[in-house]
């Protein structure tokens, strides 16, 4: 069929997608595609019904569609092209341009670019990854499902769930269920306390919803529809809750099937799931980038959108041959206390992402060091934070340089 | 109206039986409590097409597996079925292991399968070099395949059909009674008359002889099995079909590619008296996990897609409890294990022989059908071109499984429509991805709605 040749290929259509879109647009970039696989770009937002989205891109506070909207109109003003119900189903980088292979309602279609910008996003882990006990009734989903079926399809899968997690994407289950004049009966949460800040708790409690710390679902019972679960609580007391239905929040993962096909490195075991990048955003092919929440979980919208402009702009610096080579100079461990780091590289050069973004595995209150190979310490700020916490440090102070710096936590 | 034959289950055995009555003319009424076939024990299995070459020498469940075997590759074509030619391995991960490999050779020949090799260790190697270096030997059984275990299963049941079989789903048989001629069953749904009855009823077989015959010449004690399946990325890392070397109890842990491009490990032998709940345990999956990854250690970084859980209804014996009443006019075919799948063409080709020898002497009215239809379903596996890659698709539903909105359709609309979810997702993939219905879920109750007997939402909501 067709087989037109890009400049840049942006695989998906949400917040990064369509930020690097219109970024490489306005740098001049002459053409960019933009793939989304849905029938409209704007990605997550879209079925988000709630504030708060937009403030920092469009100065007020939007809910997840109309943010959606603003993105993909921004987005096609700016000139790319936009390619809504295709789906890639591989890549296959070459000497020179990387093909796409991609269906759509008319059959198959393969184009190339010189760059290609995997922006694929995010998900909640299914139940099946948590490897819950029980039944396999209807009605045990994630949020973005229960999401798309309020928002988008105005249907309620169910009446009186349980949810469990308590990121913030918890909080977004129990908006959606208000909308579907569902009741959630409880939150349940395996650690200690919730992950999401404790003060936006006292939203589910008003609405008489137990929220349930240091507590397991332990089955999940009903032939055809949830009809109960059991949970177990720190002590092994176990309890039945009724309930019509089982969210399952949180626990994101980056869409990394495409990246893993491409053969690209990823950030796998206790790691980001997604690519390994450098600071630029460049994976370990240097013609294919990532942005967003593929990268890593799990940033708001707005952090993606920003992030997807900065690394949009990377690929503008590359095509005009000013990025520098791939060499990846260093490489940034996680250590004791840290869940992961990205980018994971750092290339010879100045410039990239300002900062390094990273999470601890647990609880921390001390010190952030970074060691090089020989141990010497060249970097220190104190740290106090929390699990699924956006942690920050500058990226300056650790680039130049070669060999390994390892992050860890100093109590 | 009187059936010739009414059976009871849409099983693997009940479709099969449905289908080779409704070909040798019959006229065949089926019940099935579930909202689709495939909806009790039958759902969940290896998917393996087996040669028979472990099966109990002599015995009927070999010669069932094997009739089944080749009646499958003689007319999957012409249903546009799958085959994916693996092979299978039987390997020995220790020395008590090694010592049993000359029997299973040696049962092989016996049992009509000449074709299996020795393979040593270096030789397993070099066709799977993803395995664990510590295989010492195996038994190679090139003739062990993988299928798709669903969609064969239609195929039959559009087919008779087609020949005017009738089906009625979310029927629960109650009770009955034969009056010499005749069976009236009695169901949730009405009553259903039938000269013959064959019970195909699965993990429920030996109630059904209670509640029609008054006494069940058998029990069911359902074995669970547990599987994971892992993402299909790890498909690159296996080829062959890996079987252990089996026990008295269980032919153990297989870990096998599907015919949907994922890899499967499974499933586990548990005994339990519960013939409904199949539920799945963490403990138990994590072990499958460790013991895959100690079989293929790439897959340690693998992601796991989907975890599941089925009973086989064994019963208490090893055998077939096939039972035949010639003055009640009915077969049971119960007790079928893991071999159901493979065998349950020869399984219906075995019944309709007992059938015949019941109407010895008896005025038969049913004549074979010349020139059956045999309509082609739409595959799912990825053997073969999918739908995606064909124009005029409607776009994709579910993307981790690449299902286009017309499959959704003619899954919905075709000639046997999806009563369930649960049947929805076998017809098509949709929702059974590494999203897990993340993506697609809602989308799909959309595009269901009022056309499921069970629907997926509880309700609709003003926009």
């Amino acid at each position: 069929m067709i087989d037109p040749r890009y400049d840049v290929a942006i695989i998906g259509g949400g917040p990064s997608g369509l930020a690097a879109a219109a970024e490489l647009k306005a740098r001049g970039i002459s053409r960019v595609v933009v793939i989304e696989r849905e029938a409209e770009t704007g990605g997550v937002p879209r079925h988000c019904g709630h504030p708060p989205f937009g403030i920092r891109e469009f100065g007020r506070l939007l809910t997840g569609p109309a943010y959606a909207r603003r993105l993909s109109a921004m987005a096609l003003r700016s000139g790319a092209e936009i390619r809504t119900r295709t789906a890639v189903t591989a890549i296959k980088p070459g000497s020179e341009d990387v093909t796409l292979h991609c269906t759509a309602p008319e059959g198959v279609i393969t184009l190339t670019a010189g760059r290609v910008l995997l922006a694929t996003g995010t998900r909640e882990s299914p139940r099946s990854v948590r490897f819950t006990a029980g039944e396999r009734p209807l009605g045990v989903i994630n949020t973005g499902a229960l999401q798309a079926y309020a928002y988008l399809e105005h249907l309620a899968p169910f009446r009186r769930p349980v949810i469990v997690g308590t990121e913030l994407v918890a909080l977004s289950a129990i908006l959606t269920c208000r909308s579907l004049d569902a009741q959630p009966v409880a939150m349940i949460e395996e650690g200690p306390r919730p992950v999401a800040p404790s003060g936006l708790f006292l939203y589910p409690r008003l609405l008489g919803i137990p929220v349930m710390t240091g507590t397991k679902l332990v089955d999940i019972a009903g032939s055809s529809r949830v009809d109960h679960v059991v949970v177990e609580d720190p002590d092994g007391h176990r309890r039945e809750i009724e309930c019509d239905g089982v969210i399952f929040s949180g626990r994101f993962v980056g869409e990394a099937h495409l990246a893993r096909m491409a053969g690209l490195d990823l950030d796998t075991g206790t790691g980001t799931g997604g690519p390994e990048v450098d600071q630029f955003g460049r994976t370990s092919h240097r013609a294919i980038f990532a942005a967003g929440n593929l990268l890593r979980p799990v940033e708001t919208a707005g952090w993606s959108f920003r992030e997807g402009r900065k690394i949009g702009g990377f690929i503008a610096d590359d095509l005009a041959g000013r990025l520098g080579e791939t060499g990846r100079e260093r490489r940034l461990i996680a250590g004791d206390g840290i869940r992961y780091v990205m980018p994971q590289w750092l290339a010879g050069g100045a410039g990239g992402m300002s900062q390094i973004q990273l999470r601890v595995s647990r609880p921390v209150g001390g010190h952030l060091v970074a060691e090089d190979a020989g141990g010497r310490e060249i970097y220190r700020q104190k740290l106090s934070a929390l699990p699924e916490r956006r942690v920050l440090v500058p990226q300056p102070p650790l680039a130049g340089g070669t060999g390994r710096i390892t992050l860890r936590i100093v109590e | 109206m009187v059936a010739d034959v009414l059976v009871i289950g849409a099983g693997v055995v009940g479709c099969a039986v449905t289908r080779r009555f409704a070909l040798a003319g019959a006229k065949v009424v089926m019940l099935e409590k579930g909202a689709d076939i495939l909806s009790g024990a039958s759902k969940a299995n290896s998917a393996i097409l087996h040669t028979g070459f472990d099966a109990p020498s002599g015995s009927l469940e070999l010669s069932c597996m094997q009739a089944g075997y080749r009646e499958y590759l003689e007319i999957r074509e012409r249903f546009n079925l799958p085959v994916l030619e693996t092979g299978a391995m039987v390997v020995a991960w220790t020395e008590e292991q090694r010592e049993k490999l000359s029997e299973i050779e040696r049962q092989a020949h016996e049992n009509g399968v000449p074709d299996v090799s020795r393979l040593t260790s270096s030789e397993v190697l070099s066709r799977e070099p993803h395995l664990s270096r510590n295989a010492l030997e195996a038994v190679l059984v090139p003739r062990e395949h993988v299928i798709d275990p669903w969609s064969p299963f239609l195929a039959y049941m559009i087919q008779a059909k087609a020949l005017g079989a009738d089906f009625h789903f979310l029927t629960e048989v109650m009770g009955g009674a034969f009056d010499g001629e005749t069976w009236t069953i009695e169901t949730n749904r009405g009553s259903f008359r039938a000269r013959t009855v064959i019970n195909c009823a699965g993990l429920y077989g030996d109630r059904m002889e209670e509640l029609l015959l008054g006494h069940a010449h058998f029990s069911i004690h359902p074995r669970k099995g547990q599987f994971v399946v892992f993402d299909k990325a790890a498909a690159r890392l296996l080829r062959t079909i890996i079987l252990p070397v089996p026990t008295e109890r269980t032919k153990g842990i297989v870990l096998c590619r599907t015919a949907f491009g994922n890899v499967l490990v499974g499933p586990t032998a548990e005994e339990q008296d519960d013939r409904t709940r199949a539920t799945t345990d963490e403990a138990t999956l994590r072990q499958l996990v460790e013991k895959a990854e100690e079989m293929v250690p790439g897959l340690g970084s693998m992601p796991v897609t989907a975890i599941y859980a089925g009973l086989r209804p064994a019963s208490d014996k090893k055998h077939y409890r096939i039972r035949v009443e010639p003055d009640r006019n009915w077969i049971t075919l119960g007790g079928i294990r893991s071999t159901g799948l493979t065998a349950s063409l020869g399984i219906a080709a075995h019944a309709l022989n007992l059938y015949r020898g019941m109407q010895e002497g008896r005025s038969s009215s049913i004549e074979p059908v010349a020139d059956p239809p045999e309509h082609p379903v739409r595959n799912i596996s990825e053997e073969m071109p999918r739908d995606w890659s064909q124009p005029g698709n409607g776009g994709i539903v579910c993307h981790c499984e690449l299902v286009t909105a017309r499959e959704i359709e003619e899954a919905l609309n075709g000639a046997l429509p999806a009563g369930d979810y649960g049947g929805l997702r076998r017809r098509t993939r949709a929702g059974m991805g590494r999203c897990q219905g993340f993506n697609c879920q809602a989308h799909l109750a959309a595009m269901s709605k009022d056309r499921l007997l069970l629907p997926m939402a509880v309700s609709e909501v003003p926009a």
